[in-house]
């Protein structure tokens, strides 16, 4: 399944606000 | 809703996240209180049933017992093999005690806790409520 990752937290905030929704953050070091 | 943070990329957001250690994720609730911290790497299920446990903690959070019982019935029975289970199991039966205030469900926690996971934490959480 293709996740479509956010890239601006705050976009992500006011959109789970939006649309009362749990939000995920994943923090990563992982190497592209 | 996911969102990706690079330590390259966006190292404020670590600082604002307390974010020490990668992997991290965190879910969040829909008013960006954070609900639930993974820090290190799990196995597929593992990781899934923890992400499911987040889920359950925003509708506990929110004192949606219902939901929160299902999604915890929905952890224990579908990732049974992990020691996620006896998490949800617990919790699971602390959202159907909030919503009828009937004490004997955490009694038959208690039960089915120490013959599914007789080693587990979450069975030693529950031993008060033996009778």
């Amino acid at each position: 399944m293709l996740v479509n990752w956010s890239k601006d937290v705050e976009a992500a905030l006011a959109e789970a606000k939006a649309q009362n929704k749990p939000l995920l953050i994943d923090f990563s070091a992982a190497p592209a | 809703m996911p969102l990706e943070a690079h330590i390259k990329e966006h190292p404020a957001w670590f600082h604002r996240f307390d974010a020490l250690w990668t992997p991290t994720v965190l879910i969040m609730d829909a008013g960006g209180v954070e609900r639930l911290r993974i820090e290190g790497y799990l196995p597929k299920n593992w990781f899934r049933a923890r992400l499911e446990m987040g889920l359950g903690r925003v509708a506990f959070m929110h004192k949606k017992w219902a939901e929160a019982e299902k999604i915890y019935t929905g952890v224990a029975e579908s990732h049974a093999d992990t020691a996620v289970a006896a998490e949800a199991i617990y919790w699971r039966g602390v959202s159907k005690y909030k919503a009828t205030n009937d004490h004997t469900v955490l009694g038959e926690v208690i039960i089915e806790l120490g013959a599914k996971y007789p080693d587990n934490e979450w069975t030693l959480k529950g031993l008060p409520w033996a009778h």
